[in-house]
């Protein structure tokens, strides 16, 4: 690479930096391999050959021509992802005639560690860090004029957020400024993200559209026009502004839906059906992910497990016939050996470099005891690290590890398979954190951080003497599952697994099937919804798999992973089952609102008691000529700092049908922000086009309610007053029926199965996944998993979308006879237990119980129910029981090299004195 | 005995025809078109769960747009 001669703009750095023609596509690619792109001179004018002729290995064949390769396939999946809003297609933005005028992509680049800048904030024209810097939203979407998209892309709002909270964490001084229109903070706490922004010095949110106006000749700062009630029209100069870009299809879209013979939607995105949006148009083709439509990362993840599912049910018949498993090196067995301890010092690009001064550290690892080799890596994490480590181990006779990056929560079932493929026993890593607890949190102090990173080394290596192998335990696989909740996100999931030949128990609460869903009648996109579930509901009764159990109670829930026992009442009396995994679908329910006369005048209802008048034809409706919805009622507020997801559209959606049947209808919808993002925005335009009449209110000065007569006809009416920000006066509408937006909250289940199954809630009391982006239809406790509106409010298709991929994570488990528990749990030497059972009352998973032998009482561990917590070893009086892997050796270790025992001493001699 | 000679003519005979009309191409379970975050999960999924996956992509590193960002909302979890 050193010596090719071609200079040209690296793409994945949105040619911010510049690359070579022979380059790696990024520090963390997988395979992490050179290649040559199409700039290769040789490739272009047959010259050159330097790097063929340098290259030791002969690894470079520069003859090399693209292959064509046949495969055979059962079914295809299609994730061909976005493309981010070109914005120099709209002249007005500079994009690319402006220096100073970036896309939110390129400013990810910006500020990203393994970017141009090394993670440091600069502008291109003076590499000087910005002060005052604009984002401006909506580029590319929400805009029916040429060169834009029609469609909310859902994901800038927040993603903007996320730029300006990290902007100020580089930079604490920086001005931030966004220009939007409405908020979009529809997701999972994307709300109070949304006020953590908001809330930092310095940040101000402008509700306006915007133009950029000029550049400065001399320093290219650039300036914006926009406009706010308060102020009029203004012009402000920034020294960065930075474009949201929205989402498109992928570049080749048309070429593709050829190729794969499938129907796109008429924004170029993948046609779905409301019933099933992993299907295309062609069997045997899925797609998911934001193929479907602009998505954000949790649902591109669910969608497609969802989509490995439907292809599951599919091919089931050949389910393991060409896979192999993956064979490890049989263990070689060093107990007895000295420690030989190898440290591995991870650059994580700039994240940990950019602090520590890394080849220092590596130098004092070689001075720590038993420390027989040490490395730097500039990402550990990547493939052909792993690789070095392993050559490693093997060349230097290492028989402990130590990793010295980040959290061993996300990467340390990589390590340990990185020693099992060098035929060590997993349980011999140790890794030190030097990120989390050093680089973050240490920025400003980049010597004293140096220090502590040897300090935690060091511990590291101390523990890592007393390591011990430890065996891990396969337990035997049930392969029924359980689903809890028999709605429209429990029926989908238990099919799906049924179909996939597993036996499948439903429970369901209330007498029948259906959920929440049996009070909608239909979607935007036109979705019969009680047609649907009734062909749903046929279908799980007819399906010789599924057993289906209403009226039920849950009364006791014990077991562990693949093998759980849950004792249920229903209608069918009272059974037992065993099962290997567990689905909570438990559904959410709607907020009986308290505010707006609710209750107290008839002529106040939901949105949902609106849908049902509606559909019942009720004269209250055919008869109204005002209709007045207010949204965000009972959430977005202090005691539910939420946003339900799914009222704006639903309030829409009622608006829509209602002007069907009566166009003369008067309707208005007063709302905070209006959140129909995706394609739902294109019936957000349908109505203001057909005159339903949108009117913001601030929460201070929410909208008054009181009954009173009609303006003209003196007919009897709700009065309904509000602030017009626009007109800058006070509004009075006369309304025969309000409807009142209220928000989606848990259903009352939530914390009594949260407990049998000890699964976690949210702040908000939806039940907490294991992973926010890349785990969300699984919990941390293992074989239970969640889909649907316990999850979070959402729309029908991401429910089907979910409960597909909370099938396919089931199957990841019920596929296999067994699954591997930890070797990491706790033991008990009988000698010291004095048999008191204060474990048996510290563990939360009734792993310990006490058993009578000839020298009295002693607890005794279940190894398959522990789960290595250790609570019981900080209860025990006598030191009996130990958390292998995290003994008191172990641990004091650890102590003892950070604090002398003369200072520990000494420390103890003033505590004492005091 | 018989039968089973019988049978294992006819899949021999099978296996010659599928040859015949397919060529001696590779098998797969999913062809999976595109490696960015769904496309790695679906594979996932699909290889935890018993079947032989093919991911393909048209950039020389799997990751897709995801691995182009820095941080993650509303965690600010970093993305690789």
């Amino acid at each position: 690479m050193e010596y090719c001669p071609v200079v040209y703009p690296d793409a994945f750095n949105q040619g911010i930096s510049n690359e070579k023609a022979i380059h790696i596509y990024f520090s963390q690619a997988i395979p992490l391999i050179t290649y040559i792109d199409e700039s290769c001179l040789y490739l272009e004018e047959k010259k050159c050959r330097i790097c063929e002729n340098i290259c030791q290995n002969d690894a470079i064949d520069l003859k090399q021509e693209p292959k064509k390769k046949e495969v055979n396939v059962g079914a295809i999946i299609l994730s061909p992802g976005i493309k981010p809003y070109d914005p120099g297609a709209m002249k007005e933005y500079h994009y690319g005639d402006f220096i100073n005028v970036v896309s939110s992509m390129d400013y990810e680049r910006i500020m990203c560690a393994t970017g141009p800048y090394q993670g440091e904030i600069l502008r291109a024209f003076d590499l000087k860090s910005p002060q005052k810097i604009a984002w401006i939203q909506c580029v590319g979407s929400r805009q029916v004029i040429e060169g834009g998209n029609s469609y909310c892309s859902s994901v800038c709002c927040t993603y903007a957020q996320k730029q300006v909270i990290l902007t100020k964490d580089y930079n604490p001084d920086a001005e931030c400024t966004i220009f939007h229109n409405d908020i979009r903070s529809y997701g999972k706490d994307f709300e109070r993200f949304y006020e953590r922004t908001n809330a930092l010095p310095g940040v101000r949110f402008i509700r306006s559209y915007t133009n950029i106006v000029r550049e400065d000749p001399e320093t290219k700062n650039v300036f914006v026009r926009y406009a706010t009630n308060e102020e009029g029209v203004k012009e402000e100069e920034f020294d960065l502004v930075v474009l949201s870009v929205g989402l498109e299809p992928p570049a080749n879209y048309d070429q593709m839906a050829d190729i794969f013979d499938i129907e796109l939607n008429e924004h170029g995105f993948c046609k779905t059906d409301p019933a099933n949006p992993i299907q295309t148009t062609r069997p045997g083709i899925f797609s998911c992910g934001a193929f479907q439509g602009p998505t954000d990362i949790p649902e591109s993840v669910f969608s497609a497990s969802g989509a490995s599912s439907q292809c599951g049910q599919l091919l089931n018949f050949r389910r393991g016939k060409l896979a192999q498993d993956k064979v490890y090196p049989p263990e070689i067995d060093v107990s007895g050996e000295e420690p030989r301890i190898g440290v591995f010092v991870c650059h994580c690009g700039a994240n940990i470099s950019r602090v520590v001064d890394i080849p220092s550290t590596v130098d004092y690892c070689l001075t720590l005891p038993n420390v027989v080799y040490a490395m730097e890596q500039l990402f550990s994490c990547a493939s052909n690290s792993a690789q070095e480590i392993t050559d490693m181990i093997k060349e230097k006779g290492l028989n402990r590890v130590v990793i010295a990056a980040c959290t061993p929560r996300t990467l340390e079932p990589l390590f340990h398979d990185t020693l099992k493929e060098a035929g060590l026993n997993q349980y011999y890593l140790e890794m030190a954190n030097i990120r989390e607890h050093d680089s973050w949190v240490h920025s400003k102090a980049k010597e004293e951080a140096t220090v502590k990173a040897w300090d935690l080394i060091r511990m590291s290596v101390a523990r890592a003497n007393l390591l011990e192998p430890l065996q891990e335990i396969d337990l035997p696989v049930n392969k029924a599952a359980l689903v809890v909740g028999g709605g429209i996100a429990g029926m989908n999931c238990a099919f799906s697994i049924a179909e996939q030949g597993h036996i499948v128990h439903l429970l369901e609460k209330e007498p029948v099937l259906g959920g929440i869903a049996r009070k909608i009648h239909d979607t935007l996109e036109g979705l019969d919804v009680q047609e649907y579930l009734r062909t749903l509901i046929e279908k799980i009764y007819r399906h010789p798999l599924i057993h289906v159990y209403t009226e039920t109670t849950i009364t006791e829930v014990t077991g562990y992973v693949g093998n759980f026992v849950t004792k249920v009442q229903s209608e069918k009396g009272d059974a037992v089952i065993e099962h290997g995994a567990a689905i909570i679908a438990t559904g959410a329910d709607v907020y009986t609102p308290t505010e707006y006369l609710y209750g107290e005048d008839e002529r106040v209802l939901t949105h949902l008691e609106l849908e049902e008048l509606m559909a019942k034809e009720d004269e209250k409706v055919t008869g109204a000529q005002s209709i007045v919805m207010i949204q965000c009622v009972g959430c977005r507020n202090e005691d539910r700092d939420y946003c339900s997801r799914i009222c704006c559209s639903e309030s829409i959606k009622n608006a829509l049908k209602l002007k069907e049947i009566n166009p003369d209808l008067d309707i208005y919808v007063l709302f905070r922000d209006i959140r129909t993002y995706g394609f739902n925005e294109d019936f957000y335009r349908e109505a203001a086009d057909k005159d339903v009449r949108f009117i913001r209110y601030e929460p201070e000065a929410e909208p008054q309610i009181e009954p009173g007569t009609g303006e003209e006809d003196g007919r009897p009416v709700l009065k309904v007053t509000l602030p017009d920000y626009v007109l800058g006066k006070k509004l009075e509408l006369d309304a025969d029926l309000v409807a009142l937006a209220a928000a989606t909250i848990p259903a009352p289940t939530t914390k009594e199965v949260a407990g049998q199954f000890m699964l976690t809630l949210n702040p908000d009391g939806f039940y907490k996944e294991a992973h926010v982006k890349l785990r969300p239809v699984e919990f941390a406790t293992d074989g239970v998993f969640l889909c649907g509106l316990a999850h979070y409010p959402k729309f029908i298709p991401e429910t089907i979308n979910q409960a597909y991929g909370a099938a396919s994570r089931v199957l990841t488990l019920l596929s296999h006879d067994t699954v591997t528990a930890s070797g990491s749990i706790c033991v008990v030497e009988d000698e010291k237990c004095m048999g008191c059972g204060a474990c048996v009352t510290a563990c939360k998973y009734d792993a310990i119980k006490l058993q009578k032998t000839r020298h009295g009482d002693k607890a005794m561990v279940n190894p398959v129910l522990c789960k290595g917590d250790g609570l019981c070893n900080a209860m025990c009086p006598t030191g009996a029981i130990q958390l292998k892997h995290y003994t008191d050796e172990e641990l004091f270790s650890m102590i003892d090299t950070m604090i002398p025992v003369e200072e520990e001493e000494k420390a103890d001699a003033i505590a004492g004195g005091v | 005995m018989e039968g089973e000679v019988l049978l294992k003519d006819k899949i021999r005979q099978l296996k010659e025809k599928i040859e015949d009309k397919l060529g001696k191409k590779d098998f797969g379970d999913v062809l999976i078109v595109g490696g960015g975050i769904s496309g790695i999960q679906a594979s996932l999924d699909l290889a935890s769960s018993g079947f032989k996956v093919y991911l393909v992509d048209e950039a020389p590193s799997i990751g897709g747009h995801m691995a182009q960002l820095d941080k993650t909302f509303p965690t600010n979890d970093c993305s690789i």
